[in-house]
């Protein structure tokens, strides 16, 4: 009973949050929301049982994204001009999104349910075998590291290949030469 | 009880659409980012939800208890939100660089000076 409560809590305040963010101009405001609601989401993880999720959103996702943000924010200024535009398409695009996401929902199974078609067959059967085949209490840590290893080593390629993106784009400093490239300056 | 049942998944699209929202209404480059985020993380919440059981416990096995939440949406989503780092920093990488070359994150100055060029 007290998972339900906290759960529709949490919930209501990530919205809040959310919609916080979507007004505000000042983008160091609008990054403090989003370490909020990164902190809230850790707490609806531990809520839910995903306790790795947990640690690993609190660092990466409050920490790591909020700082790479602040960084972001120090070089280009914190300043956001006001949509000067009713924003009517993006308002009806995303209201029919959202639509047709709701009508997706009706069919899904309730939440909580043991009975859910996804509880049926891998999830038993990695709770089941990991001790025997791997033999270590964490099944997260199991799965990530030996059944879905493959999926981990792809997941450092991607991070590889960002680090390459990131030094190529500011890392490796060609000097600023004066009205170079488009002359914008 | 079927509100009870899909409030979960309801709050996470309502969520999902305000992330939405900031990434095609806003017009400052940076707050595009943020809003991708917010979408990200409200999808790492709808997978989360997904995986749990009543009366679960995280799947962390010990003696007496035998009723886990499911392991596997946990670790797919410790991927994502590696991966979703990987991919913010290099979005915030084009923004800086975007600043540098037009003096500018605002979407509309940038298309202005790309017409009057």
């Amino acid at each position: 009973m007290l998972i339900e409560v906290v759960n529709v809590v949490i919930l209501a305040l990530l919205a809040v949050t959310a919609l916080a963010a979507v007004r505000l101009n000042d983008l160091f405001a609008v990054t403090m929301m989003f370490g909020i609601y990164s902190l809230l989401a850790t707490i609806m993880f531990v809520v839910l049982d995903a306790i790795d999720v947990a640690f690993t959103e609190a660092a990466v996702g409050v920490g790591i994204s909020t700082v790479l943000m602040l960084g972001t924010i120090g070089l280009v200024g914190r300043r956001a001009r006001k949509v000067s535009h009713r924003p009517i398409l993006p308002l009806i695009v995303v209201i029919i999104t959202g639509a047709a996401l709701v009508y997706g929902t009706l069919d899904m199974p309730r939440f909580t349910d043991p009975t859910a078609p996804v509880h049926q067959h891998l999830g038993p059967y990695f709770l089941n075998e990991s001790p025997d085949q791997i033999g270590i209490p964490n099944v997260v840590t199991s799965i990530l590291a030996s059944y879905r290893g493959y999926d981990t080593l792809g997941e450092l390629a991607v991070i590889f290949t960002a680090g390459i993106g990131v030094l190529g784009l500011l890392g490796l400093r060609r000097r600023k030469r004066p009205g170079h490239e488009g002359g914008a300056r | 009880m079927t509100i009870a049942g899909l409030y979960n998944y309801w709050i996470v699209i309502l969520l999902m659409m305000t992330g939405f929202y900031v990434v095609i209404a806003s017009g400052n480059l940076v707050k595009k980012i943020i809003g991708l985020n917010l979408f990200q993380a409200s999808v790492f919440i709808l997978y989360i939800s997904l995986g749990k059981i009543a009366d679960g416990h995280a799947p962390i096995l010990q003696a007496g208890i035998s009723n886990y939440s499911n392991p596997l949406p946990h670790v797919l989503i410790l991927t994502a939100i590696v991966v979703g780092v990987a991919t913010t920093s290099l979005g915030l990488a084009l923004v800086v660089r975007i600043r540098e070359a037009y003096d500018t994150v605002e979407e509309d100055e940038i298309h202005d000076q790309d017409e009057s060029m």
